[in-house]
């Protein structure tokens, strides 16, 4: 059967096929729906999420170790939290199969970085694999993870947005079962000792060779014949793009790239007095082959870093014309807090007291746009509470009365935990807002040990922030109504003037987790409003003025009374459920 | 002509059901046998924000996405986003708009010059007020299927394809006030 599928809903499918019995993630963007497909399985695959990628990681290391054939999968930066592991389970090998699909973000449509993955896969010392549409997904999980277990190495298995979220024909198949591999103690291999380990890194570089070779002739790796006089290599997503820049060129799709098959690339490069390298972001293959001495190369020089390409970028990089046309004059249209977001009252507060936060990685970093105005930093998973401890340490007590610290949950459960248990151990004074909607919002509403539910939708235990705040010793700590905004600036206003750490846990689920909450959309009666414009600097997308000025609600968007923040904070009383006519 | 790939389009704004709209393109485009690519990118807190879907069909189709001067068809759900991808449109190609106007967040009004610049750039555009045609149907959600019925001029799907693809895409109970809001966007637009 044929059917259209996204690259991530390839990657699931590709592992029910081939015999996947342990898949694990934390949710990132592009990756998230990767898992949330695998859980259509769930008979046949064990999944979970794990709190963050390096536990993920770990927990898919021990799933191999017990002889399973196992994915995870994280975003790119992901991968940056997980390469602990990585890096030193490279060595390990011979036991199940092991694909980490890394979904890279060019063009950071939901990123803080660019970060080209590949090199992940040179660093590590493992073998990338690269598919270029879902057909490509499905077929190379199979292909990974038979490498993995012939070669007795992890695979790095490399998608982009661009492959995640676009959906092409995929011809699907049966599952075939994989049994478990023999489990036996073998701490020769499987305990990294230095003595140990210097020996496993002898083995490394073999196997780099022997994948080298299989390389040259493996199936992911073909040339597809064209006009003789034009000649291209690509990989990824590039491919695809490169097909339609180049028409009827002949084409060297590089499905693995890493360990590089040089003869192969050397061979083609030969028949062209000039190959054109396609890719997106940095120069993978490209320096590769400038290694080996290929120099007939239009690569980097014409094709851009920054971004992501598609057809029409790389033929106006190879012909020095502009055509990307003349964009009209629009005023953007960011995203921002939903309506009905409960996150929107502390960022207001925080405006409105003059008070700026180190924040986090979610929904919450688009406190940022104005009106909100709320936030001074956001760097990564977990960053705010470190960062707001060290601007303490560095400008004194003073100025953390003027700066807290805002993350969301599952962002705390990530790596937040750490950062508190600093805070405590180092005697800082930082307030430190856990915007709790209990959930995974920013990625999709995706569950994590806060919420009491697993992806396999069983219920669990959950964890309790105060009575982990108290065994870290944060005494003040306590639970906001996040809808309640007096009780907010109150909340805020307190903890901030402690001379201990405190924690704030905002408490309103996401207000697109339940829509049966949403209720008649509020009103202004332009009567009494007198268009002040306080409630416009809620920043919330269902309001706006009037011709005349007042403020008016679009009733498509407000959620009703759950949420009413604008209703409390207008000084004239003029926001309210419209009474029935 | 055969073998051409054929370059939908489609834009709007969060909440408007894009990514519905493009799926049951798609759908009738695979269901007729073609190569598909359909492109989005989806993560973000998108309610509010601009929403762009790529959709491409035809025998052998290989970038997932359409960039300027290559769309056939721009569909976009909200007047303004109709501007803001204009130069997404192939010479020759159709511009079809849904009127209603959305603010976007950070902008307290909704400006004024938009169907003058409009205007300007791309004379032959089709204008529709979806929404109370939508609202015609019954229900203001199914504003994105009286855009498809209103590209399905456009496009060489029989009735009974479009009906097939819409069937297996919305909730059942909704189908009829599909149906019907997919012939009022059809008959919007003089063929």
């Amino acid at each position: 059967m044929r059917v259209l599928l996204s690259g991530n809903e390839a990657v699931a499918r590709g592992c029910y096929e081939h015999g996947v019995r342990v898949a694990v993630a934390y949710p990132g963007t592009p990756s998230t729906e990767i898992l949330e497909n695998v859980v259509k399985y769930k008979d046949d695959v064990y999944c979970q999420w794990s709190p963050n990628e390096k536990v993920a990681f770990e927990v898919a290391m021990g799933a191999v170790f017990g002889g399973a054939r196992t994915m995870v999968a994280m975003k790119h930066v992901g991968l940056n939290v997980a390469a602990d592991p990585l890096m030193t389970s490279t060595s390990v090998g011979g036991d199940g199969g092991f694909v980490i699909v890394t979904a890279d973000d060019p063009g950071m449509h939901s990123s803080q970085n660019e970060q080209d993955n590949r090199y992940f896969a040179k660093f590590a010392k493992i073998p990338l694999v690269e598919p270029s549409n879902s057909q490509d997904v499905k077929d190379f999980i199979g292909h990974a993870l038979d490498i993995s277990e012939q070669f007795g190495t992890p695979v790095l298995f490399r998608i982009s947005t661009r492959i995640s979220h676009a959906k092409t024909p995929v011809e699907l198949g049966e599952r075939v079962e994989v049994p478990l591999k023999d489990y036996e103690k073998d701490t020769s291999r499987r305990v990294v000792i230095p003595a140990h380990a210097r020996r496993l890194h002898v083995k490394v570089e073999e196997r780099l060779k022997a994948l080298a070779e299989f390389a040259e002739t493996s199936p992911m790796n073909k040339i597809i014949e064209g006009d003789p006089k034009v000649g291209v290599i690509s990989s990824g997503i590039s491919y695809e793009y490169a097909r339609d820049a180049f028409p009827g060129a002949t084409f060297l799709k590089l499905g693995m790239s890493f360990p590089f098959p040089a003869k192969l690339v050397t061979e083609f490069s030969k028949r062209f007095d000039t190959v054109y390298v396609v890719e997106e972001n940095e120069p993978f293959i490209e320096e590769q082959m400038r290694y080996i001495g290929i120099t007939n190369i239009v690569g980097k020089e014409r094709i851009p870093i920054c971004g992501e390409l598609n057809q029409r970028i790389i033929r106006d990089a190879v012909s020095g014309e502009d055509t990307s046309g003349e964009k009209a004059k629009v005023p953007a249209r960011p995203p921002v807090l939903c309506p009905g977001c409960p996150h929107r009252s502390t960022f207001f507060m925080l405006n409105r007291l003059g008070i700026g936060s180190t924040s986090d990685i979610g929904c919450y970093t688009l406190g940022v746009m104005p009106p909100l105005n709320g936030i001074d930093t956001c760097i990564c998973m977990g960053a705010s509470i470190g960062n707001s401890l060290g601007m303490e340490k560095a400008r004194g007590r003073d100025f953390a009365k003027k700066m807290v610290a805002v993350i969301g949950d599952s962002t705390f459960v990530h790596s937040g935990i750490t950062g508190l248990a600093d805070v405590a151990y180092n005697k800082g004074a930082t307030t430190v807002i856990i915007l709790d909607n209990s959930i995974t919002a920013m990625t999709g509403h995706q569950h994590h040990p806060g919420t009491g539910v697993t992806l396999m939708g069983e219920p669990t235990v959950k964890l309790d922030y105060l009575k982990l705040a108290e065994a870290l010793g944060v005494k003040d700590a306590r639970k906001v109504d996040a809808y309640d905004v007096t009780a907010v600036k109150e909340a805020i206003k307190e903890a901030i003037n402690h001379d201990e750490p405190s924690l704030l846990i905002m408490e309103g689920p996401c207000a697109l987790l339940d829509r049966s909450t949403w209720s008649t959309p509020l009103a202004v009666d332009w009567d009494k409003c007198t268009a002040c414009g306080l409630c416009l600097r809620l920043g919330c997308p269902s309001i706006s003025r009037d011709e005349t000025g007042k403020a008016t609600i679009n009733p498509l968007f407000c959620v009703g009374e759950l949420c009413s923040m604008c209703a409390q904070v207008c000084p004239s009383n003029a926001i309210s459920v419209p009474e029935k006519s | 002509m055969a073998g051409k790939t054929k370059n939908v389009f489609i834009a709007g704004v969060g909440g408007q059901g894009i990514i519905l709209a493009s799926e049951i393109l798609s759908d009738a485009a695979l269901a007729k046998g073609l190569d598909v690519k359909k492109s989005e990118v989806h993560g973000m807190a998108q309610r509010g924000g601009s929403v762009v879907s790529h959709v491409r069909f035809g025998e052998e189709v290989h970038s997932p996405v359409i960039t300027a001067g290559e769309a056939d068809l721009l569909v976009s759900f909200e007047k303004m986003e109709a501007l803001r991808w204009v130069q997404a449109v192939a010479p020759g190609g159709k511009i079809i708009v849904n009127t209603q106007e959305i603010v976007p967040s950070g902008q307290e009004v909704y400006p004024k010059d938009i169907d003058s610049q409009m205007d300007e750039r791309a004379p032959g555009t089709i204008r529709i007020d979806a929404l109370k045609l939508a609202k015609e149907a019954g229900h203001i959600r199914a504003v994105n299927v009286v855009m498809l019925g209103a590209m399905s001029h456009f496009l060489d799907f029989t009735m009974d394809e479009w009906r097939a693809a819409i069937e297996s895409r919305v909730p059942k109970k909704t189908v009829e006030i599909n149906v019907k809001a997919f012939e009022l966007g059809r008959s919007a637009v003089a063929a």
